[in-house]
């Protein structure tokens, strides 16, 4: 027991700060992308050609989907202008799929609070039930970490709990693989209205490295109606946790 | 004793004239000869053709002798089964029947493996009997009667957040008479996707087979491009690997050490490991800017290069998370109630685990001393060794105390190159691929041994890339060890095993 509570001592307290304070990111951390257009030879595509999921569109105005994007940065690396960077802004979930498109030259806009009774009903309180879908493992370990004592996201009053009768929304993992389609939707059909789903990770979103195998759906829009986007392969807990406070309205 | 196969090192290639293609009586016959001799499978598998499939199986020599062994037969639409006198190829013959239409005669437990569509054109062997789709965990599980004997199900969906799986549990009161488990939920048909690759998008789909294996399964697809296309890796990128692939190990030994304290309720460890895994996950990101090394193994090398300021961080940081894990664990050690929770649960007697080829710590907690960062080594792990771990007592507390042992190899190991990083490039470009041969590449990730067997065709494309996850070795591991134990052990076994879903469906 003695040396329980002196481990503990020297364990000290490591909840962060975050959102009082910012949350540091490692240096070669790849977040939202930054384009300067003025950098960007007549014609040049070569950023676009890069990108093995299609993610960005140099016909036109430059843009980038972030939901198809597993910034890879294989885009920044092909850019012969250095036009393209990934900054180590994490603030990347959306409410809607279009709004995940960055345009160059306009400031990204991540995804507002749930309105009116929603909010109310889920701003102070919000559970809800995991489904991996098809992926790789990687978006739940990392949504794993929110529950431990670094993140902590008990304190926000949001939770991943056991049973979808016990929960208000779906947070959906992976491209929705057909054998898990069926799941996918009994659990959604199990939550009690009305009810939110959140999707995490490029292969929930669009497919992530999977897209369009015959054996994915490419992700769970389609399948159920959609009321977050977090992108990423895997996102980081940041970018989750500031997806989810921002739905409920803690972070605005 | 070669048993008719041909031998080379692991990373290495050849061409695929020089496979020897024997009969099929003289092929499992040898099979089952050099099994015998100490021989273990690493891979069989098949590739269709109009009439049947060919068969390949690799094997992997006595520790000691460091080489593999390759030959295949051509069958038509049948081939002996070989499973009931040689458990460890029961699993790799279901797959042959389920990817090439195929069937073992006399299989003993003929089912479906991942409820996917074969490879090539036709209906599965199950489709009849289901009505004509094939739904994931619709099959003849086995089944125990009797007086007071019930089932339990559970899944595809649990209770965390966790991958999808479905688990039956033939109970007589609270004690386990079986367990059988189906996969497939996960099943996103990466081998179908390898088919003609690579494409640019290969790289990514390695890295996610198994998304907390990246580095492991990274690192065997670079080095069968590596020798595909005639080039090498740099000391300095293999060293940057290694250190990868350790960090990769201590995340996951730190974080299942945590699981393992939470499913006996002991809370400080379960909190603080839950925390220092982060912490290791947190070092990969400084290397490469993420948390599961997504971008950094690319074949000829690394994609980010380790610098001074980046290498001195990280000897700063591991030695402050050696101390954090050295104190929480030892928790664990000091506290009887814990220990008597974890001694005698879940024993996998050493003979099982060899008769079903158990890998990695799951192996090596069963006493079988196998690491193919010794047996079999590849990049840094051929001029710098890590000690292997093994444990006699085959339970829940000898799967723990072994992660623990083997996460202060792995420290000492980055430690020490962490200070050497041989200077020069991080990254050869890489050639094209070489037609017709065959790479095999093999590496031991946190889980156990990893194998990727490459056969490119006249183009140089893949006609097929087979991928052997640790979990295909291990699930029945898992099955094992709920044997006459309590229904409630079953968390404790499953975390202490901690097996991928994904890495299984592939």
């Amino acid at each position: 027991m003695l040396k329980a509570i002196m481990a503990r001592f020297r364990q000290g307290h490591r909840t962060m700060k975050y959102p009082d304070a910012p949350q540091p990111l490692p240096p070669r951390f790849r977040g939202l992308p930054l384009m300067d257009v003025t950098r960007c030879d007549d014609g040049c595509r070569e950023c676009a050609d890069a990108c093995p999921y299609g993610a960005i569109s140099a016909s036109g105005s430059l843009t980038l989907d972030m939901g198809k994007c597993l910034f890879c940065a294989d885009c920044a690396v092909a850019c012969p202008h250095d036009a393209l960077t990934f900054s180590t802004d994490a603030r990347l979930a959306s409410r809607s799929r279009k709004g995940l498109t960055v345009v160059a030259g306009e400031q990204y806009q991540p995804g507002g609070a749930l309105e009116g009774e929603l909010l109310r009903l889920f701003g102070r309180s919000l559970k809800l039930r995991e489904v991996s879908a098809g992926g790789c493992n990687a978006c739940e370990a990392d949504t794993n970490v929110l529950s431990t004592i670094g993140w902590d996201l008990g304190r926000f009053g949001i939770q991943f709990v056991a049973s979808p009768r016990h929960a208000d929304g779906m947070f959906v993992t992976g491209p929705v693989s057909e054998n898990m389609r069926l799941a996918l939707l009994d659990t959604y059909a199990a939550i009690p209205e009305p009810k939110l789903v959140i999707v995490a990770g490029a292969c929930a979103i669009n497919g992530g490295p999977f897209k369009d195998h015959a054996e994915v759906h490419n992700g769970a829009d389609g399948c159920v109606p959609v009321d977050l986007y977090i992108p990423g392969c895997p996102p980081s807990p940041l970018t989750i946790l500031d997806g989810l406070l921002r739905l409920v309205d803690i972070v605005q | 004793m070669s048993f008719g196969m041909k031998t080379f090192y692991n990373g290495t290639s050849f061409l695929r004239g020089d496979i020897p293609m024997p009969d099929n009586d003289s092929f499992f016959q040898s099979v089952l000869d050099a099994i015998s001799a100490g021989w273990r499978v690493c891979s069989y598998f098949g590739v269709p053709n109009a009439e049947g499939a060919t068969l390949y199986c690799i094997m992997s020599a006595r520790a000691g002798r460091g080489v593999l062994g390759i030959s295949a037969t051509t069958v038509g639409r049948t081939f002996p089964s070989l499973a009931v006198v040689c458990p460890q190829l029961h699993l790799y013959e279901r797959e042959i029947a389920e990817q090439c239409l195929v069937r073992p005669e006399g299989h003993p437990w003929f089912k479906p493996v991942r409820f996917q569509k074969p490879l090539c054109a036709g209906d599965g062997f199950w489709s009849a009997t289901d009505g004509g789709g094939l739904l994931p965990a619709v099959m003849d599980f086995y089944r125990v009667e009797g007086d007071e004997v019930h089932e339990v199900a559970v899944g595809p969906v649990h209770a965390g957040i966790i991958e999808p799986g479905h688990f039956r549990f033939q109970c007589h009161g609270e004690e386990v008479f079986h367990l059988e488990i189906a996969l497939g939920f996960q099943h996103r048909g990466i081998e179908r996707a390898l088919i003609g690759a690579p494409t640019p998008r290969t790289m990514h789909q390695m890295e996610t087979i198994a998304g907390d294996t990246t580095v492991a399964h990274g690192q065997a697809y670079c080095m069968n491009m590596e020798s595909l296309g005639g080039i090498f890796a740099s000391p300095r990128a293999e060293t940057v690997r290694g250190i990868a692939l350790e960090l990769e190990r201590l995340a996951n030994h730190a974080g299942d050490l945590g699981a393992i304290a939470g499913d006996v309720g002991y809370l400080p460890t379960s909190s603080f490991c839950g925390r220092i895994r982060g912490d290791f996950l947190n070092m990969t990101a400084l290397l490469c800017g993420s948390r599961f090394s997504r971008g950094l193994l690319r074949p000829g090398g690394i994609g980010y290069d380790c610098d001074a300021s980046i290498a001195d961080e990280l000897y700063k940081r591991l030695q402050s998370a050696r101390e954090d894990l050295a104190g929480a664990v030892e928790l664990l050690w000091n506290t009887p109630s814990v220990m008597a929770r974890l001694e005698d649960v879940g024993i996998v007697s050493e003979k099982d685990a060899r008769e079903i080829g158990l890998v990695g710590p799951a192996a090596r907690a069963c006493g079988l001393n196998r690491d193919v960062r010794r047996d079999h080594p590849f990049g840094i792990f051929r001029m710098s060794q890590i000690p292997v771990v093994t444990a006699t007592t085959c339970d829940v507390a000898a799967r723990t105390r072994l992660r623990w042992l083997e996460a202060e190899r792995s420290m000492d190991f980055i430690d020490e190159q962490v200070r050497h990083l041989p200077r020069g490039g991080y990254r050869n470009q890489p050639k094209g691929v070489a037609s017709d041969r065959c790479a095999v590449a093999l590496t031991e990730g946190w889980r156990g041994e990893i194998c990727h067997v490459a056969l490119t065709d006249e183009r140089g494309c893949f006609e097929r890339y087979k991928i052997v996850d640790p979990s295909f070795h291990n699930w029945n591991g898992l099955g094992l060890s709920l044997r006459n134990q309590q229904i409630s052990d079953f968390p404790l076994c499953n975390k202490s095993f901690n097996l991928s879903y994904c890495g299984f469906d592939l």
